[in-house]
């Protein structure tokens, strides 16, 4: 089985480097940043931390090198969808192309170029400390399901997901994903950009008890716009939400939206509290909440080109 | 001459009480002993747009500065509530001037004593440099207006003793429609400001795509309308339009609670978008994105202890 990782940063190298260590898988990773595509290939790509793995595998940065795959994987930033399968799309003529971004919205950018599309959703988490090597933070489940629109099919979602397994990254394919999505979704809309704009770790912006009810407030608007879908969430995303906050697990942990502001990166705040508002809108149900952070999200990205 | 109480001495306080000494008998109400000494021994220098120094009776009791026709409150608003109390009882005759950020704060004091009010919104500005010297920095106006128990001619007898001081001051029949204006477009600025690092530029105006700064900023001022109409004011100017022509004029106006933010001090959240959210509380109106903003900066400031 041939598997392209497309977007091989901290997540897609999670999958990258778990995947190479099966004997009938062969990994490919896509990426365009040169000096991580150089390394991965002169030393291999190598995780510390929740797991120590070293894996072989080939990279490159020319969509033109990759042979056809049975599965892609993709992992950029939701900003780089569009552009990266664009590119890749050739790859997968004959295969399945999974999700595993955050936000809402990669789904249809992959339809848009491909014929059978897999939902997906993950919860490991790391980061690229240098080319080649990636801190391996948080372990954790990844669910697979058939796109909606444009469905792989079910035994080829099944194949994913065990692979996966075998590999260490737990996978589970089931018929309807969009449960677990939108309980990350939510997850991530309703906490991320309050410490992007507050420059609060997790845990300091749930223990304020005003801004935790407004936590709550964005994950209850964000409920009412997945049950106007008829979305069974997997699991109430509060609960996680307080998880995330215990000492032990997440209360230090900067989110990724208030890393990219302190960088002065683009967040993902369009497919986040914008992907909340967007279905909102098409489904009749106000986000006054999101549509509010996602504003000031934008404008603090404004702010940097003054 | 006009025997005039300052009460509280911090920048706006001061400028008071300095400018005002030239024209009336100045006396001065401090929290600590020391400043109260300072004063008395050393007088009150001003500098920047004058260059005096002023000679002011100083005290921490309200008791030893006699019984003064005009008392000027110029506490911060988080002091209110207590200088309030400790004035019970004391300059039964006088009249109090409030000159709070914000609006409420003739109410909270006037909870505490049957004196008769005037309602003040200052825009001057300054920086204190000691307990007895204040820098004048900005020469805008302070408007007046009558508050419980007094009328227009009262606000306009008082703003002519400011004036005939040096400092710059309007009076208005009713000072709520100027006053609750200002305070909505300020509520609104300067908090999407201090949030954004955005200052007040076009960005605020814009309403071209879902995501625009101008759909948040034009619900706020909506929010805010709606607490006015609920208090029975009509507003002087449209806050949206305030907020629409100074985005026209090319500058950048960089709102106060923006620079606080910058220097990370704390701001005047309270004062302002927190008196728009209390009074909104008090008469039932909801008012879900001051809150959400309220509470967004108050965090962001609690993120630099």
């Amino acid at each position: 089985m041939r598997i392209c990782v497309v977007g091989c940063g901290a997540v897609g190298s999670l999958f990258a480097a778990n995947l190479a260590q099966l004997d009938d898988v062969e990994v490919w990773a896509y990426d365009l940043a040169r000096d991580h595509v150089d390394s991965i290939n002169r030393s291999g790509l190598r995780l510390t931390g929740a797991g120590e793995v070293t894996a072989r595998l080939r990279a490159t940065a020319d969509a033109g090198e990759l042979p056809p795959c049975e599965f892609g994987i993709v992992a950029t930033k939701a900003m780089h969808t569009d552009s990266a399968i664009r590119a890749t799309a050739h790859a997968f003529a004959g295969g399945c192309v999974a999700t595993v971004q955050n936000g809402l919205g990669n789904e249809e950018a992959l339809a848009a170029h491909c014929e059978r599309v897999i939902r997906g959703t993950t919860f490991p988490a790391g980061k690229l400390v240098e080319p080649g090597v990636v801190q391996w933070d948080v372990k954790g489940d990844t669910t697979f399901g058939p796109y909606e629109e444009r469905p792989a099919p079910f035994e080829e979602v099944e194949r994913l997901a065990d692979a996966c397994t075998r590999g260490g990254m737990p996978a589970t394919a089931v018929a309807d994903a969009r449960g677990p999505q939108w309980r990350k979704v939510i997850f991530n809309a309703a906490t991320n950009p309050l410490g992007a704009l507050t420059g609060l770790t997790h845990g300091r912006v749930c223990e304020q008890p005003p801004l935790r009810r407004l936590v709550t407030q964005l994950v209850d608007e964000g409920k009412a716009v997945a049950a106007a879908q008829a979305i069974e969430l997997d699991a109430d995303p509060e609960e996680l939400i307080d998880y995330a906050a215990r000492p032990d697990v997440a209360y230090g942990h900067k989110a990724s939206m208030l890393q990219d502001v302190e960088a002065r990166r683009q967040t993902e705040v369009d497919y986040l509290n914008g992907g909340i508002a967007g279905f909102g809108r098409r489904h009749g149900v106000p986000t006054p909440g999101h549509d509010a952070i996602w504003a000031l999200v934008k404008g603090v990205e404004a702010s940097w080109t003054q | 001459m006009t025997r005039v109480c300052v009460a509280g001495a911090g920048v706006i306080g001061s400028l008071f009480a300095g400018f005002l000494s030239r024209v009336a008998d100045v006396g001065v109400l401090v929290r600590r002993e020391e400043h109260a000494r300072a004063l008395a021994e050393q007088g009150l220098r001003v500098s920047g747009r004058a260059d005096f120094t002023a000679r002011v009776a100083a005290s921490t009791d309200p008791r030893e500065l006699g019984e003064p026709e005009l008392v000027i409150v110029a506490c911060k608003g988080n002091d209110l509530e207590p200088l309030g109390t400790r004035l019970e009882g004391r300059f039964e005759g006088a009249t109090m001037m409030t000159v709070q950020n914000g609006i409420g704060a003739d109410e909270i004091l006037g909870r505490h004593g049957d004196w008769r009010q005037l309602s003040a919104v200052t825009f001057m500005s300054g920086t204190r440099h000691a307990d007895t010297h204040v820098e004048y920095i900005l020469d805008t106006a302070t408007w007046i207006g009558p508050a419980r128990g007094t009328t227009g001619d009262d606000a306009r007898a008082a703003a002519a003793l400011v004036a005939s001081s040096g400092l710059l001051a309007e009076a208005f029949d009713d000072l709520r429609p100027a006053q609750w204006s200002k305070l909505i477009f300020n509520a609104t600025v300067n908090a999407v400001a201090a949030l954004t690092g955005l200052p007040h530029d076009p960005h605020f105006a814009a309403v071209e795509h879902d995501s625009d700064l101008g759909h948040l900023v034009r619900d706020l001022v909506d929010e805010g309308k709606a607490v006015a109409a609920a208090a029975g004011v009509e507003l002087r100017e449209d806050p949206w339009e305030m907020n629409v022509h100074a985005t026209r004029r090319g500058s950048r106006h960089h709102p106060s609670m923006l620079e606080d933010v910058e220097a990370r001090r704390p701001t005047e959240i309270d004062l302002i978008t927190g008196s728009l959210v209390r009074e909104a509380a008090r008469r039932g109106v909801p008012v879900p994105l001051h809150t959400a903003l309220y509470r967004l900066v108050k965090a962001k400031e609690a993120s630099w202890e």
